[in-house]
C-alpha cells in the first residue's frame, strides 16, 4: 500500500523544537487532518491537534502550516510522493505540538 | 466574574451557566441575558459559536410563516407528530411550532439573509414529510453558517454575557439534591476550573460522534447526556439516532458536510439507484414519480436493506444520480458550490455519486418540562440535548427551530430560577483532584483514541441503522470491557493542551451514551420510526410509549416503558 510521510512538529512551550516523522496509509483523497487522526489513533495518542467539524470547512480550527503554507489541514489533500512538513500556526503563540492559542482575546479565561 | 477560591482552583461564578456555544446555547445566553441575568457565562469546548451541530447545518429551517402559501403552526404540529411515529412529547413539539415563527423571522430582523422571491418574501420549499411549503433557507448551502454567525453578532453585544472557549465540563456538582455548578477543564492549561451556578442550561447537542459514520462536528460525543445521567437526570427515548439516509459516501468529498445532496434533491429530483443503475424507492412502499417524499427513516432502512442484499454500489451504498438534469439547472440550482464539487473530482452531469445513512441527529435526550427544566433543581437543557420533542423520527427542518425555541426558553427560565441549593467545595472535590491527578499523565495499557475507534465501529455495525438482539448484546458485553479499562488508559504527561487527557474524559461520555443508548435498544423489542430490529420488524402498539433512562443508585443504567 501506498504511504504519505508526515514531517510533524512536536514539543510545548519552552521544549526545544523537533519534528516527528510518520508514515500513513495513503488513500486517494485522503487529507492531512485524516492522517493526523490515523496517527493519533494508531501510533501516538499524545500528538495535539486540534479541529471541530471536522470536513465541513466552517470551524477554522485545524488552521497549520504545511511546507510553510497556512491551511486548513481538513481541505488539505495528502501527497504521496514527497515527505509533507506541518508545522503549528505562525504568527501565534505556539502551545504544544501543531495547537496555537487561536482563540480571540476576549475568549480566554484570563 | 473570577475569584480565587483556594491558592490552586480558579472558581467562577454565573447566574446562568450555559454548557455549549452552538445554536442553543448561544440563544440561550442571549435570552438569559434579556431576562435580566448580569452574569451569563457561556462555555465550549471548542470555539463559541463555531463548533457544534447549528454551523454543520446546510439545509433548511422549518417554520409555519405562511410566505408561500396558507399555513399555520398546527399544521406544522401535526406534521411532526405524523413523522414522530406517535413517540412525539406533545408539549414540546407544540412550543416548538408555535414559537418557531416568531425564532425565525427575528433572525430575518437580525439580518441572517433567507432566501427571498422576487416579491421579496422570504422563500419556503416542501422538505419531505411536510404538508406544504414551509422551510426557508439561506443559499447556497449557507444556513447554520449564517444561522451561526448572526447568534455570534448578537452575544458579542451583550457585556453580560462572559464567553470562554476551549473549557471543557466534566461534571456537574450536585449538592443536596440539585446542580448547583460544574467541574471542567481547560484545555490550554491542563488545569480543572469549578464554576458555582444558580441555574445550568445542558445545550451541547446530541451523541452522533459515538458512531463510526457520522456528519458530526467533533464535540458531540454524548457529553451532555453523560452530565445529565451522572447528576441523576433522566433521560429519554435514547434509540431514536435520525440516520441520514443519502449521507455522502464516494468519491471522497473534502470541505462540505457529507449530509449537502439533501436540498438538491428536492429541488431537482436527483434519483436513487442500486448498483445496477435500478430505481428501488417503491419496493419499501416509497412512489417517489412525481416528487421526492420519502421520509428519512424509511429511505435509510431501504438502502440498508439493498445494501445487505448485495445490490449496493461499489463503496457500499446506493446512487443517486443527477444526470438527467440539464446541465443549465444544475448550475442555476447549485451555484458556486458546482466549481467545489469539481475541485472533488465530482461531475453531476457525468456520473452519479455514492451515498448511504449517515449518523446526524439524535431525538432521544434529556427529561425536560416546557420551561426546559430537567427534574433536578437547577438543570436545564436546551437544543438536540432535549429528549422526546421529535419522537422516533425528527421531520427535515426541525432540528434548528428547536435550537432557538428551546434555547429560548431554557434561558429564560433559568435566568429567573432561584438556587436550590448553595455551591460547597467538598461536592467538587473529587472531580477536582482526578483531573489534578490525572493531568500529570499517567502510565497504562491501552490508547483512548484507539477505544473511541473500535467504540464508534461496533456502535455503528451493531447499534446502528439495523439491529438484532445479537449484535445489541454483543456491543453491550464489548462496551462493558471497554468500561472496565477505562482505570488503565495511558494519559501522555504535560498538562498545557494534553490531548489524551480531553480523550479519557471524550471517552467516558461516549461510553455512557453508548451504553443508555444500547440498553434501550435492547429493550424496545419493536421497530418504529429511526429504532429498526431485524428480529421486531413490525410496531407494536405495546411499545407506543416513551422510555426513560436513569443511572440507579448502584450507577447502572436502567430502563423503563412509561406515558
Amino acid at each position: 500500500m501506498k504511504k504519505a510521510r508526515l514531517k510533524v512538529r512536536r514539543g510545548a512551550v519552552g521544549d526545544a523544537p523537533r519534528y516527528d516523522e510518520f508514515a500513513v496509509p495513503f488513500e486517494d483523497g485522503a487529507t492531512v487532518l485524516d492522517a493526523l487522526v490515523w496517527v493519533r489513533t494508531h501510533r501516538d495518542p499524545s500528538l495535539a491537534v486540534r479541529y471541530s467539524c471536522i470536513n465541513a470547512n466552517v470551524c477554522k480550527e485545524c488552521t497549520i502550516a504545511v511546507d510553510g503554507k497556512v491551511v486548513y489541514a481538513c481541505t488539505t489533500r495528502l501527497v504521496a510522493d514527497r515527505v509533507m512538513k506541518l508545522d503549528p500556526l505562525p504568527g501565534k503563540r505556539h502551545l504544544r505540538d501543531l495547537v496555537t492559542e487561536t482563540r480571540p482575546p476576549r475568549e480566554r479565561l484570563t | 466574574m473570577a475569584a480565587p477560591r483556594s491558592v490552586e482552583t480558579m472558581h467562577l461564578v454565573a447566574d446562568v451557566l450555559i454548557v455549549g456555544a452552538g445554536g442553543a446555547g448561544m440563544y440561550a445566553a442571549i435570552a438569559a441575558a434579556r431576562a435580566g441575568a448580569t452574569r451569563v457565562l457561556l462555555v465550549d469546548k471548542s470555539l463559541v459559536g463555531r463548533g457544534g451541530a447549528t454551523i454543520m447545518a446546510q439545509m433548511t429551517v422549518a417554520a409555519a410563516l405562511a410566505e408561500e402559501s396558507d399555513d399555520d403552526w398546527r399544521w406544522h404540529l401535526n406534521d411532526t407528530l405524523e413523522a414522530g411515529r406517535g413517540l412525539c412529547d406533545e408539549r414540546l413539539a407544540a412550543v416548538l411550532c408555535e414559537e418557531a415563527p416568531v425564532r425565525i423571522r427575528e433572525m430575518g430582523e437580525w439580518q441572517v439573509g433567507w432566501a427571498r422571491r422576487d416579491s421579496g418574501r422570504i422563500a419556503q420549499v416542501t422538505a419531505p414529510g411536510h404538508s406544504r411549503p414551509r422551510c426557508c433557507y439561506v443559499d447556497f448551502l449557507n444556513t447554520g453558517p449564517a444561522v451561526a454567525a448572526t447568534l455570534r453578532r448578537q452575544v458579542s453585544r451583550i457585556d453580560t454575557i462572559r464567553r470562554v472557549s476551549n473549557l471543557s465540563v466534566t461534571d456537574l456538582v450536585v449538592n443536596d439534591g440539585a446542580v448547583v455548578g460544574t467541574i471542567a477543564l481547560d484545555a490550554a492549561s491542563g488545569e480543572p476550573v469549578t464554576i458555582e451556578a444558580a441555574a445550568t442550561i445542558i445545550a451541547t447537542g446530541g451523541l452522533t460522534r459515538i458512531y463510526r459514520r457520522n456528519s458530526a462536528s467533533a464535540n458531540m460525543g454524548g457529553d451532555g447526556y453523560a452530565l445529565a445521567l451522572m447528576a441523576g437526570a433522566p433521560l429519554v427515548d435514547m434509540v431514536f439516532v435520525q440516520f441520514f439516509p443519502i449521507g455522502h459516501l464516494a468519491p471522497r468529498l473534502v470541505g462540505m458536510d457529507p449530509i449537502m445532496w439533501d436540498p438538491f434533491r428536492y429541488k431537482l429530483g436527483g434519483r436513487l439507484l442500486d448498483g445496477a443503475g435500478r430505481e428501488f424507492l417503491a419496493r419499501y412502499g416509497s412512489d417517489e414519480t412525481d416528487a421526492y417524499t420519502t421520509p428519512r427513516d424509511i429511505a435509510s432502512y431501504a438502502i440498508t436493506k439493498e445494501v445487505a442484499a448485495g445490490r449496493g454500489s461499489p463503496h457500499g451504498g446506493v446512487y443517486l444520480s443527477f444526470e438527467h438534469i440539464p446541465a443549465g439547472e444544475l448550475r442555476a440550482a447549485f451555484g458556486p458550490v458546482i466549481e467545489r464539487l469539481a475541485k472533488n473530482g465530482i461531475d453531476l452531469a457525468r456520473a452519479p455519486i455514492e451515498v448511504s445513512p449517515i449518523a446526524h441527529y439524535h431525538m432521544g435526550g434529556i427529561v425536560v418540562d416546557e420551561r426546559m427544566a430537567s427534574p433536578v433543581p437547577g438543570l436545564f437543557a436546551a437544543g438536540e440535548a432535549v429528549g422526546g420533542a421529535n419522537g422516533a423520527n425528527r421531520l427535515s427542518g426541525n432540528a434548528i427551530p428547536e435550537a432557538l425555541v428551546f434555547g429560548e426558553r431554557a434561558g429564560r427560565h433559568a435566568a429567573t430560577t432561584k438556587a436550590a441549593a448553595g455551591w460547597r467545595d467538598s461536592a467538587a472535590g473529587e472531580a477536582v483532584e482526578r483531573i489534578r491527578d490525572m493531568a500529570g499523565g499517567r502510565a497504562g495499557e491501552v490508547a483512548a483514541p484507539e477505544l473511541l475507534d473500535e467504540l464508534r465501529t461496533l456502535m455503528w455495525d451493531d447499534v446502528g441503522p439495523l439491529r438484532s438482539a445479537a449484535g445489541l448484546e454483543r456491543a453491550l458485553t464489548r462496551l462493558g470491557g471497554i468500561r472496565d479499562s477505562l482505570g488503565r488508559v495511558t494519559i501522555a504527561p504535560g498538562r498545557a493542551c494534553n490531548a489524551s487527557l480531553a480523550d479519557w474524559f471524550e471517552l467516558r461520555a461516549s461510553l455512557i451514551a453508548a451504553e443508555a443508548l444500547t440498553h434501550a435498544a435492547i429493550a424496545r423489542r419493536e421497530s418504529r420510526g429511526a429504532h429498526q430490529r431485524e428480529d421486531f420488524p413490525d410496531s407494536c402498539p405495546e411499545f407506543a410509549l416513551s422510555q426513560r433512562i436513569v443511572f440507579d443508585g448502584a450507577g447502572a443504567i436502567a430502563a423503563s416503558f412509561g406515558r
